[in-house]
């Protein structure tokens, strides 16, 4: 058993915060990107389906330096939270789950994607000649059959959450208590004489997190597949 | 109920493109549509069914005009109140034989009568997937009457099915022939099959090509 300390407690916390915070606001975007990946026809789909990858292949300084630019006060989306709403992310946990969703994104867009495209189109049509218009179609068809790939995608935006550095440290720099995630104490942990306990006790834990989450990914992904086979076929 | 069906529809593209076009008109009971396997058999049923736009003609059932290229109607499949009995079957993998029976609206009552009727009400509670073909395709037989359909759409049913099996839904196609009153499009290839069960046959041409 890992003995944290009560700081190394609190890290934690905030990473599952940030990770949790990351992945939720995501998922709606991600889905909605995802269907139109998977099923829209539309000029520049090619570039938008580049777009949202672009963040699993820049280096992630670029990425935080990016959302720096944009979030920061005189950014165009910062100077706009701050002018409607009063709020800014800068040195914040919430400029940190940003960081954190922009980064999950593109895995989570990509889990979601194969598995709403793997959804057998012929069943959606056998639901049309049963009454069920393009609403329930989606409600009680598309959707429970590609809820394995979208769990999975939300469990790896989530892993990839709580691993997120470089965006996260360039945007909202390493604040103990606001923006210190789980890889940046290890980090700073890196940096100080005498961190390797705190280095080697941070570092399992986050191996053992990682692990967690891309087997029970993996155990999704197979459900799905499982799922939609269609009997007969 | 009396249905007229008069459509004409390009398919495929380049060296393979061909026309299909088909028109008749028919009664209650048993119309059999024979052909041989890639004249465009299962086409005309999705046209039918409105899964497939036809490039020109007209679908009537009854006095409601499904489709009309000329006057511009094109009824969603959704409304269209036409059952379809796939030839792949396609229950839902995900609910169980009781929920792909309800999934057009009916309530449990007519459900369990109808259970009865296909001698299906030992599965209700089963997965699709844990399901013989025979007893696959009784369920999506049931699934499609349950909706109360005012034209039912058979493609091959038999098709995938051994000997015994066939002449088990040969046996429950006839008894539903004889007690449901509802006008029933039968698509088969095989003529022997058509001539056991159909009231009339019509004779779907060779698509042509362009």
């Amino acid at each position: 058993m890992i003995a944290l300390t009560p700081d190394e407690w609190g890290i934690v916390s905030l990473s599952l915060k940030i990770g949790l915070v990351a992945v939720g606001a995501m998922l709606p975007i991600a889905f909605a990107i995802a269907y139109m990946l998977a099923r829209g026809r539309f000029p520049g789909k090619l570039l938008v389906d580049a777009l949202v990858h672009l963040p699993l292949v820049v280096p992630p300084v670029v990425t935080g330096w990016l959302l720096l630019l944009a979030f920061g006060t005189q950014g165009p989306v910062g100077r706009w939270l701050n002018d409607w709403f009063g709020v800014t992310v800068m040195f914040r946990w919430t400029g940190a789950a940003i960081a954190a969703a922009i980064m999950a994104m593109p895995l989570m867009i990509r889990a979601m994607r194969l598995s709403i495209e793997a959804v057998d189109r012929r069943l959606e049509a056998a639901a049309a000649t049963l009454g069920a218009g393009r609403w329930r179609t989606f409600a009680t068809i598309t959707l429970p059959l590609s809820l394995p790939g979208i769990m999975a995608g939300l469990v790896l935006g989530f892993a990839r959450s709580i691993g997120e550095f470089g965006a996260t440290i360039t945007f909202v720099s390493n604040i103990p208590g606001e923006t210190q995630t789980l890889p940046i104490a290890i980090y700073s942990a890196l940096q100080l004489p005498g961190g390797e306990a705190a280095v080697l006790r941070l570092s399992i834990l986050s191996i053992l997190l990682s692990l967690g989450a891309l087997i029970a990914s993996e155990l999704l992904a197979r459900r799905s597949g499982a799922k939609v086979a269609v009997h007969g076929v | 109920m009396a249905f007229e069906v008069d459509v004409s529809r390009r398919l495929g593209s380049g060296p393979d493109e061909r026309r299909v076009a088909l028109a008749f008109k028919a009664g209650p009971g048993i119309t059999a549509l024979c052909g041989p396997s890639g004249a465009g058999k299962s086409s005309v049923l999705n046209m039918i069914a409105g899964l497939l736009k036809p490039d020109r003609g007209y679908i009537a059932v009854g006095d409601r005009l499904l489709f009309d290229s000329a006057a511009q109607v094109d009824v969603p499949a959704h409304r269209r109140g036409v059952g379809y009995v796939f030839q792949d079957v396609r229950l839902f993998p995900h609910q169980r034989v009781r929920a792909n029976l309800r999934y057009g609206g009916a309530s449990g009552a007519k459900i369990e009568e109808m259970a009865a009727f296909l001698g299906i009400d030992h599965l209700l509670d089963r997965w699709p997937a844990t399901l013989s073909g025979g007893e696959a395709q009784r369920v999506a037989i049931g699934r499609a009457l349950l909706r109360e359909p005012r034209l039912l759409l058979l493609d091959e049913p038999l098709s995938a099915l051994d000997r015994a099996r066939r002449n088990e839904i040969l046996g429950l196609i006839e008894r539903m022939r004889d007690t449901v009153r509802l006008p029933i499009l039968y698509v088969t290839h095989d003529r022997a099959e058509a001539d056991r069960l159909a009231d009339r046959i019509v004779e779907m041409p060779e698509s042509v090509r362009n």
